[in-house]
């Protein structure tokens, strides 16, 4: 057997095990994230992300309010109403990604389960 | 000692160039990152698009990485309609993966950690997805502030907000980046100062500071991603209104 003859052997070997151990393990495509993501990383972007929507909601109808208010000059009572539809915005927003999130956590188990 | 907040100063590195109005225009810290992260990454992409041999060497390996992840994103999320901005998601990605991570380079400076920064990108994308929903549906675009099936006696009520909670959008995106970069990278400079200040103990913080930089690399990552995949989902709901 030649050297090359031998490198492409032992080339062979080694795709054939990364090929097992991808289609074994977490190595196969999700779907959603690519596949690449781990499971852990993505809840950390899920909390981030519902506590900043928290705050984004609530800041967006406040800062709304205050420059109708400047503009109309009506002062305290546009940031009030634009404050408590913030309010209303952000859980909209929070109630939305939490929904999203277990959607794909239930797509995810049942996918698991089929297998 | 330096403070943790100085990391994130703006100085002039050159003379200014030319004035806008009357305020002059210098190349800062933070632009001459930015222009690091362009050049690597066009970099990156060109040599790892050159040879497009059969087998990939490593260089090219990452670059189909890079272009299959987003790929399948824009697939997953938008569906065939998002073809025609795959180029403009992928440049986001590219360009927010690498400030990211340029900033955990020591002496580097991270451009994403100014709201300046990534609200600009934040209020492009929105400015963007909004037009593109206008043109391609006109006034029926207005039918994503109503939740289809609500009662319609709800409209007064629901109408605001969804009007609010669709124009924090920008705001919840922008400051979701800028604070996880800002956190992290005080975070570290406050450890490091523990490092110094404890001497012998100092071996303790030390420890969790490489720790912490080993988690820093991944919210580098993971915010880049998140970043890209929230414009997908906004470009979706415009191009398909729910």
């Amino acid at each position: 057997m030649t050297e090359d003859e031998r490198k492409a052997d032992e080339l062979d070997r080694r795709l054939k095990d990364v090929r097992q151990a991808y289609d074994k393990g977490v190595g196969k495509p999700s779907g959603s994230t690519g596949g690449n993501a781990g499971g852990g990383s993505e809840k950390l972007g899920v909390g981030m992300r519902i506590a900043i929507e928290l705050v984004a909601g609530v800041v967006a109808g406040a800062f709304l309010g205050l420059m109708a208010d400047q503009w109309l000059g009506t002062k305290p009572w546009l940031l009030i109403v634009g404050f408590i539809l913030g309010c209303g915005a952000a859980f909209s927003n929070v109630y939305r990604v939490a929904q999203a999130e277990e959607r794909r956590d239930k797509a995810e188990r049942d996918a698991r389960l089929k297998k | 000692m330096a403070g943790p907040l100085e990391q994130f100063a703006i100085h002039n590195v050159t003379d200014p160039l030319f004035t806008i109005g009357n305020h002059p225009i210098a190349l800062t810290n933070s632009a001459i990152f930015m222009l690091g992260a362009v050049v690597i990454s066009s970099g990156l992409l060109l040599v790892g698009s050159g040879k497009a041999a059969m087998v990939p060497g490593r260089i090219q390996a990452l670059a189909e990485v890079f272009y299959e992840f987003i790929g399948n994103m824009v697939r997953d999320n938008v569906g065939t309609a998002g073809r025609k901005f795959f180029p403009f998601i992928f440049s986001l990605f590219i360009f927010t993966l690498f400030g990211n991570i340029l900033g955990l380079v020591p002496y580097g400076f991270t451009f994403t950690s100014h709201i300046a920064v990534t609200f600009f990108m934040a209020a492009v994308i929105f400015l963007a997805v909004t037009l593109i929903g206008l043109f391609k549906h006109g006034l029926h675009f207005f039918s994503l502030f109503f939740p289809h099936g609500a009662p319609l006696f709800t409209a007064p009520i629901l109408i605001p907000i969804e009007l609010v909670s669709y124009l924090s959008r920008p705001i919840s995106l922008s400051v979701r980046l800028f604070a996880n970069m800002t956190v992290g990278h005080v975070l570290l400079k406050v450890l490091a100062g523990f490092v110094v200040a404890l001497g012998i103990f100092g071996a303790v913080p030390l420890a969790v500071l490489v720790a912490i930089t080993a988690l820093e690399l991944l919210v580098a990552v993971l915010q880049a991603y998140i970043f890209t995949i929230l414009s997908c989902i906004y470009l979706n709901d415009a191009l398909h209104l729910h």
